[in-house]
């Protein structure tokens, strides 16, 4: 007698505990095998493209904070290079110094809560996200000293930053510089020859390198599937030439590559953190920039490496005081391309690994 | 191989024993579970650098009180399309069984309350009973979510009976009866180290009966929502919690029972001793449950059946070929063979052996 | 440095290939007829010294005459990028060929400029909308949407 058997669709999400946002997934089971999924999403969507329409250039800066909201310093970068390269605005040193170093302390962040939230869908039940939200704290303090705020910092400008940072801060960061590779290495520890972790997630949702250049992924998931693409290195803005810092990439592309190249990534920020304390001039903060600025008529494309991929801003300006046309390039959007090839043939338990893997945060992705 | 000695008789005649046991039993039970859900909490804090609840009364220990107080006020809700007797009775077939296993299990010399002995072969038909009720809370809540995790369940208690069955015999070989208090009076020498293969196979596979990390994925908070008990809310949730927390301490029981020596210590009275011996069993636990990342379905079979199945086998000839050949001979020789052996066969088998499939083609 | 190529200099090699096809070309930009778009962009990405393997965005902006849209595209080997635009001059309903098939990282973006200005791209195996829901109304990028 044969047994018949029928696959059922199964929707996982939206509301769900490890989806990292409201992302719902419709999944065609066949007893714990995926075979097919569909992506949907659109569910946070604020329509920030048009809202930044109405907006002074110096006003739309709190509404990039809360695009990645897990790495708004990125986001605010990001946006000021942007409007720098189209009004070609110079920026002082000091400046440029205090951007690199809230930067990679927002990496170091980002990078904490991705890796932590992962080991969590792995089922290690919050004991290494507790960790790392331990460190992130200090992140956070830090932060705070400088602009005020925990988690939409609104601290750079065009032309600089808002505001320098109060005399605190720089042995709080030296102290911190100096801790934090110890942590590292003891969330490391635990964790990197775990073998239910290598049997969870090495193998698991290959992302290949040809596939992985076709949908432009950028940020570690690029990078772990084989192909050394760093904005850093290749595109340098800012004052990144005068680091020296390796790019950590990975071989297959599976899900515990990617963990292993954001911790190394964490321990890639800390050493550039260490350089830029010890190159860190005087001087002002902010060149001398109208608070409402005309950009000439023109258009400007500027990138970075954000935590969590290639982040642009696409701008056009027609002389006035708000932008004509403002848009996001989103990493996590653009990551999510693959994500049915990555997922098919797998089990429920392993889609949820996959997913987390390639961190994504859904206020990126709707906008 | 030692020779039994049988402890006194209690005093009171049949019922007026039975009476006073199952009192015994309950309070243990409840006292206990309220104790290590508190106890859980807090050890599981200290070991994620945070504190745990520590308002609730002195050092939190109100809190599992507090907890019950929430649940019982709580709406009981039925899923409208489920089936309603299977939905109530599922919770209540689940916890009835977890308090007929402690009917043989001996918290003194003699205290006990029925010395069957046939003990140890009840406890394991016994304790299967719950997976039943697990499964009709599954079925029962019309969601195809709590049905994965059914069925997950069922996988994996059917496939785990067998190697914590098989290590269980090594024992029974060694003490010559299937009775929990010939068990305990054995062991003049702990059979943790007579049978430290046994020990480590028997530990894995119960800690995969009663849903524990890193085998809890039949409730993945992950995954699966709460999986079978996502539909439950109120006392029945109360109970399947309940369960869970009983089951665990179930298992600290036995293995307390059939290698530490039960009730055997020195100084202290030996009641003490037993529950000594439990909470370092549970402490255990939680420590295994903070610390490793969980399993999927597929390599949960895979370890059961690869691992574990053979690996009880040969525990199994290699004790019998010892008792049979070395009738006669001291202790501690046999202490150190086994754990050589266990050290080899271990490390050989983990070599050769993959942990689940990989890929399916679609 | 990511070197970012002249448009004048692809001009005239794209001229010989495929004459007719630039409308203008710009020290920063390339602007090609809608028609020829797909060709133009096979011809980037298979071109050995050209190479652009690496779709970097698309944007779609809505000037009142026209939208137009822009391709940033990169070369990861040789570590150059150049900017491709197009236009479509109807208001009613646009569409342009789709380049889901040379770059897939098109695929979502495509779809999110058919979303919000309505520019429908032939050739998209899923041209639905992507973060608004099914049953929307008019596309709110465009700048005459609701407008008091």
């Amino acid at each position: 007698m044969v047994i018949k058997t029928e696959p059922f669709v199964v929707n996982i999400g939206p509301a769900h505990p490890s989806t990292h946002g409201v992302f719902r997934m419709k999944a065609t089971l066949d007893g714990e095998v995926i075979v097919d999924m569909e992506p949907v999403f659109g569910y946070l969507h604020r329509g920030i493209e048009k809202l930044a329409e109405e907006r002074t250039y110096t006003g739309v800066i709190p509404l990039t904070d809360r695009l990645d909201y897990l790495a708004s310093m990125s986001n605010n970068l990001a946006y000021c290079l942007a409007v720098e390269k189209l009004g070609g605005i110079p920026v002082p040193e000091r400046a440029e110094y205090l951007r690199v170093i809230m930067a990679e302390l927002q990496r170091i962040a980002s990078h904490l809560i991705a890796v932590g939230a992962f080991l969590n869908d792995c089922g290690a039940f919050m004991t290494p996200i507790l960790y790392m939200l331990r460190e992130r704290e200090k992140i956070l303090d830090l932060f705070e000293m400088a602009s005020g705020q925990r988690l939409t910092y609104n601290y750079m400008r065009v032309g600089g930053v808002s505001q320098d940072v109060p005399e605190e801060f720089v042995p709080a960061l030296g102290k911190f510089v100096k801790v934090m590779p110890r942590w590292i290495d003891e969330y490391d520890q635990l964790l990197k020859e775990n073998e239910i972790l290598l049997a969870r997630a090495k193998g698991v949702g290959i992302l290949p390198k040809e596939l992985a250049i076709n949908i432009s992924a950028s940020g570690p998931v690029l990078r772990a599937s084989g192909v050394k693409w760093d904005i850093r290195k290749a595109d340098p803005y800012s004052v990144y030439e005068r680091f020296e810092f390796d790019i950590p990439t990975g071989s297959v592309g599976d899900c515990y590559d990617r963990y292993r190249v954001r911790i190394e990534e964490m321990r890639q920020s800390v050493c550039i953190l260490k350089q830029a304390l010890e190159q860190l001039p005087q001087g002002e903060v902010r060149s001398d920039v109208p608070h409402l600025i005309r950009p000439p008529v023109g258009e400007a494309y500027g990138h970075i490496e954000a935590p969590r991929g290639e982040l642009g801003f696409y701008l056009v300006s027609d002389n006035s005081i708000a932008p004509y046309r403002f848009h996001v390039r989103a990493p996590s959007l653009i990551n999510l391309t693959a994500l049915r090839e990555m997922m098919v043939g797998w089990k429920v338990a392993d889609a949820i690994i996959i997913f987390g893997s390639i961190d994504i945060n859904m206020a990126e992705v709707d906008r | 191989m030692a020779t039994p000695v049988l402890p006194p008789d209690w005093p009171g005649g049949f019922w007026a024993h039975w009476a006073v046991f199952v009192v015994i039993i309950f309070v243990f039970l409840m006292a206990m579970v309220v104790g290590f859900i508190w106890f859980e909490r807090r050890a599981m804090a200290i070991m994620q650098a945070r504190l745990g609840p520590n308002r609730t009364g002195p050092f939190g220990l109100l809190q599992p009180v507090a907890d019950a107080l929430k649940v019982l006020l709580k709406e009981d809700i039925i899923p409208a399309k489920g089936d309603k007797l299977v939905h109530w009775l599922a919770p209540v077939v689940a916890f009835i069984p977890l308090l007929m296993l402690f009917a043989v299990v001996p918290f003194q010399g003699g205290a006990i309350l029925a010395d069957l002995n046939i003990g140890i072969l009840y406890i394991v038909a016994v304790s299967s009973v719950t997976t039943v009720g697990i499964f009709m809370a599954g079925w029962a809540s019309n969601n195809k979510y709590s049905l994965l995790g059914a069925m997950r369940q069922v996988a994996s208690v059917v496939s785990y009976e067998i190697p914590v069955v098989l290590s269980i015999i090594g024992v029974v070989l060694l003490t010559g009866s299937l009775s929990m208090q010939q068990i305990v009076m054995a062991q003049d020498i702990p059979f943790i180290l007579l049978q430290p293969l046994g020990f480590l196979l028997f530990f894995i596979g119960a800690l995969a009966e009663i849903n524990r990390a890193p085998f809890d994925l039949m409730e993945a908070d992950s995954e699966i929502v709460a999986g079978f008990h996502t539909e439950y809310s109120g006392m029945k949730f109360a109970l399947f919690y309940l369960v869970e927390y009983g089951e665990a301490l179930a298992i600290s029981a036995i293995v307390t029972t059939l290698f530490l020596g039960g009730w055997r210590g020195p100084v202290l009275p030996p009641w003490l001793w037993f529950l000594v011996k439990v909470v370092i069993v549970f402490f255990v636990i939680v420590w295994v449950r903070t610390t490793v990342p969980r399993v999927r379905i597929d390599q949960l079979m895979a370890l059961a059946w690869k691992f574990l199945f053979p690996l009880a086998l040969l525990n199994l000839l290699i004790t019998a070929v010892e008792i049979l050949v070395w009738p006669t001979v001291s202790l501690w020789l046999l202490v150190l063979v086994n754990i050589a052996i266990m050290v080899i066969l271990v490390l050989l088998w983990s070599r050769l052996f993959k942990l689940g499939w990989g890929r399916v083609e679609v | 440095m990511t070197a970012a190529l002249s448009g004048n200099e692809i001009a005239t090699r794209l001229q010989k290939q495929f004459p007719g096809s630039i409308v203008e070309s710009g020290p920063n930009s390339l602007l090609v007829k809608s028609e020829s778009l797909l060709e133009i962009a096979t011809f980037l990405k298979t071109t050995p010294g050209l190479d652009f393997d690496y779709l970097a965005a698309i944007t779609a902006v809505d000037y009142y005459d026209y939208f137009e849209v822009i391709y940033q595209l990169t070369s990861l080997q040789h570590n150059h990028s150049l900017v491709v635009k197009t236009r479509c001059y109807e208001r009613e309903n646009p569409s342009l060929p789709s380049v889901v098939t040379l770059w897939r990282g098109a695929d979502f973006q495509e779809r999110e400029i058919y979303d919000l200005m309505g520019i429908s791209f032939d050739g998209h195996p899923n041209l639905k909308r992507i973060v608004l829901w099914e049953g929307f109304e008019g596309h709110p990028l465009r700048k005459d949407y609701l407008r008091w």
